[in-house]
Protein backbone atom coordinates (compact mmCIF):
# COMPACT_ATOMS: atom_id res chain seq x y z
CA UNK A 1 0.00 0.00 0.00
CA UNK A 2 2.78 2.59 0.38
CA UNK A 3 3.98 2.00 -2.88
CA UNK A 4 0.66 2.98 -4.23
CA UNK A 5 0.06 5.72 -1.90
CA UNK A 6 3.10 7.06 -2.80
CA UNK A 7 2.48 6.59 -6.82
CA UNK A 8 -0.93 8.79 -5.62
CA UNK A 9 0.58 11.73 -3.70
CA UNK A 10 3.23 12.11 -6.58
CA UNK A 11 1.08 12.04 -9.49
CA UNK A 12 -1.42 14.18 -7.78
CA UNK A 13 2.06 16.78 -7.19
CA UNK A 14 3.26 16.76 -10.33
CA UNK A 15 -0.60 17.51 -12.26
CA UNK A 16 -0.98 20.65 -9.80
CA UNK A 17 2.81 21.79 -10.38
CA UNK A 18 3.99 23.94 -12.99
CA UNK A 19 3.68 21.54 -16.69
CA UNK A 20 0.94 19.20 -14.87
CA UNK A 21 -2.77 18.91 -16.69
CA UNK A 22 -4.91 19.44 -13.30
CA UNK A 23 -6.27 22.76 -14.82
CA UNK A 24 -6.04 22.46 -18.62
CA UNK A 25 -8.83 19.73 -18.46
CA UNK A 26 -11.60 21.95 -16.74
CA UNK A 27 -11.01 24.82 -18.44
CA UNK A 28 -10.65 23.04 -22.08
CA UNK A 29 -14.07 22.15 -20.55
CA UNK A 30 -14.99 25.23 -20.06
CA UNK A 31 -14.19 26.61 -23.06
CA UNK A 32 -15.96 23.98 -25.31
CA UNK A 33 -19.22 24.11 -23.68
CA UNK A 34 -19.12 27.61 -23.66
CA UNK A 35 -18.77 28.17 -27.25
CA UNK A 36 -21.49 25.85 -28.29
CA UNK A 37 -24.38 28.64 -27.01
CA UNK A 38 -22.93 30.86 -29.56
CA UNK A 39 -22.72 28.52 -32.19
CA UNK A 40 -26.16 27.87 -31.87
CA UNK A 41 -27.74 30.76 -31.19
CA UNK A 42 -30.46 31.95 -28.14
CA UNK A 43 -32.73 29.06 -28.72
CA UNK A 44 -32.94 28.31 -25.24
CA UNK A 45 -35.33 24.95 -26.19
CA UNK A 46 -32.71 24.02 -28.40
CA UNK A 47 -29.79 23.94 -26.16
CA UNK A 48 -32.22 22.58 -22.97
CA UNK A 49 -32.49 19.44 -25.70
CA UNK A 50 -28.61 19.00 -26.85
CA UNK A 51 -27.42 19.94 -23.68
CA UNK A 52 -26.42 17.05 -21.52
CA UNK A 53 -24.82 15.50 -25.04
CA UNK A 54 -22.59 18.83 -25.11
CA UNK A 55 -21.69 18.19 -21.78
CA UNK A 56 -20.80 14.71 -22.16
CA UNK A 57 -18.55 15.60 -25.04
CA UNK A 58 -16.73 18.14 -23.83
CA UNK A 59 -15.88 15.71 -20.50
CA UNK A 60 -15.10 13.15 -22.74
CA UNK A 61 -12.29 15.03 -24.63
CA UNK A 62 -11.39 16.95 -21.59
CA UNK A 63 -10.64 13.57 -19.88
CA UNK A 64 -8.08 12.42 -22.44
CA UNK A 65 -6.32 15.75 -22.69
CA UNK A 66 -3.82 14.97 -20.13
CA UNK A 67 -3.47 10.93 -20.63
CA UNK A 68 -1.20 10.73 -23.50
CA UNK A 69 1.31 12.25 -20.53
CA UNK A 70 0.35 9.46 -18.00
CA UNK A 71 2.69 6.42 -18.86
CA UNK A 72 4.89 8.46 -21.59
CA UNK A 73 6.65 11.05 -19.34
CA UNK A 74 7.28 7.90 -16.71
CA UNK A 75 8.81 6.19 -19.90
CA UNK A 76 11.10 8.93 -21.11
CA UNK A 77 12.70 9.51 -17.57
CA UNK A 78 13.38 6.20 -16.91
CA UNK A 79 11.18 6.24 -14.06
CA UNK A 80 8.39 3.17 -15.56
CA UNK A 81 11.55 0.87 -15.45
CA UNK A 82 11.77 1.57 -12.16
CA UNK A 83 8.32 1.23 -11.66
CA UNK A 84 8.42 -2.47 -13.13
CA UNK A 85 11.06 -3.58 -11.75
CA UNK A 86 9.26 -2.92 -8.34
CA UNK A 87 7.59 -5.14 -5.90
CA UNK A 88 3.92 -4.11 -5.84
CA UNK A 89 2.01 -4.96 -9.02
CA UNK A 90 1.92 -3.24 -11.76
CA UNK A 91 -1.54 -3.79 -11.95
CA UNK A 92 -2.07 -1.70 -9.01
CA UNK A 93 0.07 0.64 -10.18
CA UNK A 94 -1.61 1.69 -13.23
CA UNK A 95 -4.72 1.32 -10.86
CA UNK A 96 -3.47 4.44 -8.78
CA UNK A 97 -2.01 6.37 -11.43
CA UNK A 98 -5.44 6.05 -13.54
CA UNK A 99 -7.11 7.39 -9.49
CA UNK A 100 -4.80 10.38 -9.63
CA UNK A 101 -5.67 11.14 -13.10
CA UNK A 102 -9.55 11.43 -12.56
CA UNK A 103 -8.63 13.17 -9.27
CA UNK A 104 -6.83 15.70 -10.95
CA UNK A 105 -8.81 16.05 -14.14
CA UNK A 106 -12.11 13.86 -13.88
CA UNK A 107 -13.13 15.75 -10.44
CA UNK A 108 -12.72 19.06 -11.14
CA UNK A 109 -15.06 18.64 -13.99
CA UNK A 110 -17.52 17.22 -11.60
CA UNK A 111 -17.35 20.65 -9.59
CA UNK A 112 -17.63 22.95 -12.65
CA UNK A 113 -21.02 21.48 -14.35
CA UNK A 114 -23.27 23.02 -11.93
CA UNK A 115 -22.19 26.20 -13.04
CA UNK A 116 -21.96 25.54 -16.82
CA UNK A 117 -25.46 23.96 -16.67
CA UNK A 118 -26.34 27.48 -16.32
CA UNK A 119 -25.29 28.26 -19.72
CA UNK A 120 -27.08 25.34 -21.21
CA UNK A 121 -30.63 26.37 -19.04
CA UNK A 122 -31.05 23.63 -17.64
CA UNK A 123 -32.12 23.61 -13.69
CA UNK A 124 -30.89 22.86 -10.74
CA UNK A 125 -32.74 19.26 -11.00
CA UNK A 126 -30.96 18.55 -14.27
CA UNK A 127 -27.79 19.67 -13.15
CA UNK A 128 -27.57 17.33 -10.19
CA UNK A 129 -28.45 14.77 -12.74
CA UNK A 130 -25.94 15.29 -15.13
CA UNK A 131 -23.22 16.14 -12.07
CA UNK A 132 -24.23 12.20 -11.15
CA UNK A 133 -24.14 10.76 -14.55
CA UNK A 134 -20.69 12.03 -15.11
CA UNK A 135 -19.63 11.18 -11.26
CA UNK A 136 -20.09 7.34 -12.60
CA UNK A 137 -18.83 7.72 -16.27
CA UNK A 138 -15.86 9.81 -16.38
CA UNK A 139 -13.73 7.23 -14.07
CA UNK A 140 -14.90 4.51 -17.03
CA UNK A 141 -13.37 7.09 -19.43
CA UNK A 142 -10.24 7.41 -17.77
CA UNK A 143 -9.52 4.09 -16.69
CA UNK A 144 -10.52 2.88 -20.58
CA UNK A 145 -7.79 5.81 -21.71
CA UNK A 146 -5.28 3.60 -19.86
CA UNK A 147 -5.08 0.93 -22.12
CA UNK A 148 -4.25 3.71 -25.00
CA UNK A 149 -2.24 5.62 -22.40
CA UNK A 150 -0.06 1.88 -22.32
CA UNK A 151 -0.07 1.19 -25.76
CA UNK A 152 0.80 4.17 -27.16
CA UNK A 153 3.57 4.85 -24.43
CA UNK A 154 6.66 4.13 -26.18
CA UNK A 155 5.43 6.54 -29.59
CA UNK A 156 6.58 10.59 -30.04
CA UNK A 157 3.18 11.74 -30.26
CA UNK A 158 0.87 9.20 -28.59
CA UNK A 159 -1.65 11.22 -28.02
CA UNK A 160 -3.94 11.41 -31.88
CA UNK A 161 -3.23 7.16 -31.85
CA UNK A 162 -4.57 7.36 -28.58
CA UNK A 163 -7.72 9.32 -29.16
CA UNK A 164 -8.02 6.96 -32.44
CA UNK A 165 -7.23 3.65 -30.18
CA UNK A 166 -9.83 4.91 -27.05
CA UNK A 167 -12.69 6.74 -28.48
CA UNK A 168 -14.27 3.76 -29.69
CA UNK A 169 -14.29 1.97 -26.64
CA UNK A 170 -15.78 4.88 -24.87
CA UNK A 171 -19.51 4.84 -26.97
CA UNK A 172 -21.16 2.71 -24.36
CA UNK A 173 -20.27 4.99 -22.35
CA UNK A 174 -21.39 7.69 -24.12
CA UNK A 175 -24.39 6.01 -25.31
CA UNK A 176 -25.48 5.51 -21.42
CA UNK A 177 -24.21 8.79 -20.14
CA UNK A 178 -26.22 10.90 -22.19
CA UNK A 179 -29.22 8.60 -22.07
CA UNK A 180 -29.68 8.96 -18.10
CA UNK A 181 -28.59 13.00 -18.44
CA UNK A 182 -31.45 13.27 -21.40
CA UNK A 183 -34.01 11.17 -19.59
CA UNK A 184 -33.25 13.64 -16.00
CA UNK A 185 -33.49 16.69 -18.07
CA UNK A 186 -36.65 16.35 -20.76
CA UNK A 187 -37.90 12.62 -19.76
CA UNK A 188 -40.37 10.90 -20.20
CA UNK A 189 -37.69 7.99 -20.15
CA UNK A 190 -37.05 6.37 -16.59
CA UNK A 191 -33.62 7.61 -15.43
CA UNK A 192 -32.87 4.67 -13.28
CA UNK A 193 -32.24 2.18 -16.44
CA UNK A 194 -29.58 3.47 -18.21
CA UNK A 195 -27.87 5.08 -14.99
CA UNK A 196 -27.43 1.42 -13.59
CA UNK A 197 -25.92 0.45 -17.22
CA UNK A 198 -23.34 2.95 -17.07
CA UNK A 199 -22.51 2.13 -13.46
CA UNK A 200 -21.74 -1.59 -14.83
CA UNK A 201 -19.84 -0.13 -17.44
CA UNK A 202 -17.77 2.03 -15.20
CA UNK A 203 -17.24 -0.85 -13.04
CA UNK A 204 -16.14 -3.46 -15.79
CA UNK A 205 -13.54 -0.65 -16.90
CA UNK A 206 -12.13 -0.05 -13.59
CA UNK A 207 -11.36 -3.97 -13.56
CA UNK A 208 -10.34 -4.74 -17.27
CA UNK A 209 -8.60 -0.98 -17.79
CA UNK A 210 -5.42 -1.63 -15.21
CA UNK A 211 -4.99 -5.06 -16.21
CA UNK A 212 -5.14 -4.63 -20.05
CA UNK A 213 -2.62 -1.11 -19.49
CA UNK A 214 -0.56 -3.59 -17.69
CA UNK A 215 -0.19 -5.91 -19.92
CA UNK A 216 0.24 -3.19 -22.78
CA UNK A 217 3.36 -2.03 -20.71
CA UNK A 218 4.91 -5.19 -20.30
CA UNK A 219 4.89 -6.19 -23.87
CA UNK A 220 6.00 -2.34 -24.66
CA UNK A 221 9.10 -2.55 -22.55
CA UNK A 222 10.50 -5.40 -24.29
CA UNK B 1 24.14 -15.07 -2.48
CA UNK B 2 25.33 -16.14 -5.56
CA UNK B 3 24.23 -14.40 -9.04
CA UNK B 4 24.59 -16.43 -12.11
CA UNK B 5 23.80 -15.97 -15.72
CA UNK B 6 24.22 -19.24 -18.23
CA UNK B 7 24.68 -19.35 -22.22
CA UNK B 8 23.04 -15.51 -22.19
CA UNK B 9 21.30 -14.91 -25.67
CA UNK B 10 20.38 -11.07 -26.42
CA UNK B 11 17.98 -10.04 -29.37
CA UNK B 12 16.90 -6.66 -30.24
CA UNK B 13 15.31 -5.92 -33.60
CA UNK B 14 16.15 -8.85 -35.05
CA UNK B 15 19.50 -8.83 -34.60
CA UNK B 16 21.64 -10.84 -32.06
CA UNK B 17 23.54 -8.25 -29.73
CA UNK B 18 25.14 -11.14 -28.29
CA UNK B 19 25.24 -15.08 -27.53
CA UNK B 20 26.33 -17.39 -24.79
CA UNK B 21 27.74 -15.12 -22.20
CA UNK B 22 28.47 -16.74 -18.76
CA UNK B 23 28.83 -14.90 -15.37
CA UNK B 24 28.78 -15.41 -12.00
CA UNK B 25 29.52 -13.22 -8.72
CA UNK B 26 29.03 -13.88 -5.23
CA UNK B 27 28.67 -11.96 -2.50
CA UNK B 28 30.78 -8.89 -2.02
CA UNK B 29 32.08 -9.37 -5.57
CA UNK B 30 31.93 -6.63 -8.44
CA UNK B 31 32.02 -7.55 -12.37
CA UNK B 32 32.77 -5.02 -14.39
CA UNK B 33 31.42 -5.49 -18.07
CA UNK B 34 32.94 -4.25 -20.90
CA UNK B 35 32.76 -3.79 -24.49
CA UNK B 36 32.65 -1.58 -27.32
CA UNK B 37 29.79 0.58 -28.22
CA UNK B 38 26.69 -1.76 -29.00
CA UNK B 39 28.06 -4.77 -27.38
CA UNK B 40 25.13 -4.82 -25.27
CA UNK B 41 26.43 -3.95 -22.02
CA UNK B 42 22.93 -1.70 -20.68
CA UNK B 43 21.40 -5.29 -22.72
CA UNK B 44 22.68 -7.52 -20.49
CA UNK B 45 21.99 -5.30 -17.34
CA UNK B 46 18.74 -4.59 -18.06
CA UNK B 47 18.47 -8.08 -19.00
CA UNK B 48 19.38 -9.35 -15.36
CA UNK B 49 16.82 -6.42 -14.16
CA UNK B 50 14.33 -8.00 -15.68
CA UNK B 51 13.49 -5.09 -18.17
CA UNK B 52 14.78 -7.26 -21.59
CA UNK B 53 13.40 -10.60 -22.36
CA UNK B 54 16.13 -13.71 -22.64
CA UNK B 55 16.15 -14.87 -25.95
CA UNK B 56 17.78 -18.11 -24.46
CA UNK B 57 19.72 -18.82 -21.34
CA UNK B 58 19.05 -18.07 -17.91
CA UNK B 59 19.66 -16.26 -14.99
CA UNK B 60 19.78 -17.67 -11.56
CA UNK B 61 19.75 -15.83 -7.87
CA UNK B 62 20.95 -18.48 -4.59
CA UNK B 63 20.37 -17.08 -1.13
CA UNK B 64 18.14 -14.61 -2.50
CA UNK B 65 14.23 -14.57 -1.51
CA UNK B 66 12.47 -16.97 -3.68
CA UNK B 67 9.15 -15.23 -3.37
CA UNK B 68 10.48 -12.22 -5.44
CA UNK B 69 12.26 -12.07 -9.15
CA UNK B 70 15.65 -11.12 -9.56
CA UNK B 71 14.89 -7.43 -10.35
CA UNK B 72 12.64 -7.08 -7.77
CA UNK B 73 16.02 -7.10 -5.38
CA UNK B 74 17.99 -5.47 -7.61
CA UNK B 75 18.47 -1.44 -7.95
CA UNK B 76 18.92 -0.55 -11.47
CA UNK B 77 20.80 3.15 -12.40
CA UNK B 78 20.25 3.63 -16.07
CA UNK B 79 21.45 5.97 -18.10
CA UNK B 80 18.08 8.46 -17.35
CA UNK B 81 18.11 9.63 -13.74
CA UNK B 82 14.06 8.82 -13.14
CA UNK B 83 13.47 12.79 -11.54
CA UNK B 84 10.89 14.68 -11.96
CA UNK B 85 12.03 17.87 -12.49
CA UNK B 86 8.92 19.75 -11.09
CA UNK B 87 9.48 17.91 -7.57
CA UNK B 88 12.19 18.81 -5.23
CA UNK B 89 15.44 17.02 -4.33
CA UNK B 90 13.67 15.98 -1.12
CA UNK B 91 10.43 14.95 -2.82
CA UNK B 92 12.21 12.83 -5.23
CA UNK B 93 14.04 10.74 -3.06
CA UNK B 94 11.18 10.51 -0.84
CA UNK B 95 8.68 8.76 -3.39
CA UNK B 96 11.08 6.69 -4.38
CA UNK B 97 12.11 6.00 -1.23
CA UNK B 98 8.11 4.98 -0.21
CA UNK B 99 7.61 3.39 -3.60
CA UNK B 100 10.39 0.87 -3.05
CA UNK B 101 9.05 -0.19 0.10
CA UNK B 102 10.66 1.84 3.21
CA UNK B 103 7.95 4.76 3.86
CA UNK B 104 9.26 6.91 6.55
CA UNK B 105 13.21 5.74 5.97
CA UNK B 106 15.59 8.63 6.63
CA UNK B 107 16.11 10.27 3.36
CA UNK B 108 18.91 13.39 5.43
CA UNK B 109 21.87 10.42 5.59
CA UNK B 110 21.87 9.34 2.04
CA UNK B 111 21.63 12.79 0.59
CA UNK B 112 24.35 13.86 2.84
CA UNK B 113 26.43 10.87 1.49
CA UNK B 114 26.21 12.02 -1.95
CA UNK B 115 26.52 16.01 -1.03
CA UNK B 116 23.30 17.14 -1.86
CA UNK B 117 21.84 17.81 1.87
CA UNK B 118 21.99 21.08 1.44
CA UNK B 119 19.61 20.87 -2.01
CA UNK B 120 16.80 19.14 -0.80
CA UNK B 121 13.97 22.14 -0.93
CA UNK B 122 15.28 22.63 -4.62
CA UNK B 123 13.31 21.62 -7.56
CA UNK B 124 15.49 18.74 -9.43
CA UNK B 125 14.86 21.31 -12.80
CA UNK B 126 18.03 22.79 -11.15
CA UNK B 127 20.38 20.25 -10.66
CA UNK B 128 23.42 19.50 -12.89
CA UNK B 129 23.85 16.77 -14.64
CA UNK B 130 26.10 15.55 -11.86
CA UNK B 131 24.22 16.28 -9.45
CA UNK B 132 20.93 14.79 -10.99
CA UNK B 133 23.03 11.39 -11.19
CA UNK B 134 24.37 11.89 -7.45
CA UNK B 135 20.26 12.20 -6.12
CA UNK B 136 19.58 8.63 -8.26
CA UNK B 137 22.70 7.44 -6.29
CA UNK B 138 20.86 8.14 -3.26
CA UNK B 139 17.86 6.10 -3.91
CA UNK B 140 20.70 2.95 -4.12
CA UNK B 141 22.08 3.70 -0.19
CA UNK B 142 18.13 4.71 1.23
CA UNK B 143 16.76 1.67 -0.08
CA UNK B 144 18.11 -1.78 0.53
CA UNK B 145 18.87 -4.01 -2.14
CA UNK B 146 21.68 -6.91 -2.30
CA UNK B 147 22.24 -6.38 -5.76
CA UNK B 148 22.92 -3.16 -7.76
CA UNK B 149 23.22 -2.75 -11.78
CA UNK B 150 25.15 0.14 -12.30
CA UNK B 151 24.88 1.84 -15.71
CA UNK B 152 28.16 3.61 -16.78
CA UNK B 153 27.81 4.75 -13.21
CA UNK B 154 30.51 7.23 -13.46
CA UNK B 155 29.57 9.11 -16.12
CA UNK B 156 28.73 12.95 -15.66
CA UNK B 157 30.30 13.20 -11.98
CA UNK B 158 33.71 15.02 -11.14
CA UNK B 159 36.34 13.49 -9.62
CA UNK B 160 35.37 13.80 -6.50
CA UNK B 161 32.04 12.59 -6.90
CA UNK B 162 33.56 9.74 -8.33
CA UNK B 163 36.21 9.20 -5.76
CA UNK B 164 32.85 8.87 -3.20
CA UNK B 165 31.01 6.64 -5.05
CA UNK B 166 34.17 4.49 -4.88
CA UNK B 167 33.32 4.93 -1.62
CA UNK B 168 29.46 4.21 -1.57
CA UNK B 169 30.38 0.87 -3.68
CA UNK B 170 33.20 -0.59 -1.37
CA UNK B 171 30.61 -0.23 1.03
CA UNK B 172 28.40 -2.25 -0.51
CA UNK B 173 30.34 -4.71 -0.94
CA UNK B 174 31.88 -4.98 2.32
CA UNK B 175 28.33 -5.34 3.50
CA UNK B 176 28.20 -8.55 1.19
CA UNK B 177 25.91 -7.01 -1.52
CA UNK B 178 27.13 -7.65 -5.52
CA UNK B 179 27.50 -5.20 -8.04
CA UNK B 180 26.80 -5.95 -12.15
CA UNK B 181 28.51 -2.82 -13.30
CA UNK B 182 29.10 -1.86 -17.05
CA UNK B 183 31.16 0.46 -17.87
CA UNK B 184 34.66 1.95 -19.90
CA UNK B 185 36.44 3.50 -17.21
CA UNK B 186 38.10 0.28 -14.90
CA UNK B 187 36.14 -0.76 -12.15
CA UNK B 188 38.38 0.78 -9.32
CA UNK B 189 37.68 -1.54 -6.56
CA UNK B 190 39.51 -4.28 -5.13
CA UNK B 191 38.67 -7.95 -5.86
CA UNK B 192 36.64 -7.14 -9.14
CA UNK B 193 36.69 -9.27 -12.16
CA UNK B 194 35.90 -8.28 -15.35
CA UNK B 195 33.28 -9.67 -18.05
CA UNK B 196 33.98 -8.76 -21.71
CA UNK B 197 31.78 -8.35 -24.58
CA UNK B 198 33.79 -7.86 -27.48
CA UNK B 199 33.87 -10.96 -30.03
CA UNK B 200 37.02 -12.25 -31.22
CA UNK B 201 37.06 -11.14 -34.07
CA UNK B 202 35.48 -13.27 -37.33
CA UNK B 203 37.68 -14.68 -39.48
CA UNK B 204 37.74 -14.02 -43.21
CA UNK B 205 35.13 -16.30 -45.21
CA UNK B 206 36.90 -18.37 -47.69
CA UNK B 207 35.73 -17.18 -50.98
Amino acid sequence: MTALAAILVRDMRLAVRVGGGALMGVLFFLVVVTLVPFALGPDLVLLKRIGPAILWLAALLASLLALDRLFASDHEDGSLDLILMGRAPLEMVVAAKGLAHWLTTGLPLLVATPLIGLLLNLDAWASAALVATLAVGTPALTFLGLIGAAVAVTLRRGGLLLAVLVLPLTVPVLIFGVAAANAAVTGPTPFGTPFVVLCALTLASLVVGPFAAAAALRQEME
Amino acid sequence: MRLSGSDLTCRRGGREVFAGVEFSLSSGEGLAIRGRNGAGKSSLLRMVAGLVRLAAGAIALEGGDAELTVGEQAHYLGHQDALKPSLSVGENLRFWTDFLGRRGAAIEAPLKAVGLDALIDLPAAYLSAGQRRRLSIARLIAVERPIWLLDEPASTLDATAQDRLGEIMQAHLNAGGLILAATHSPLELPGSRALSLDRPPRAPEEP
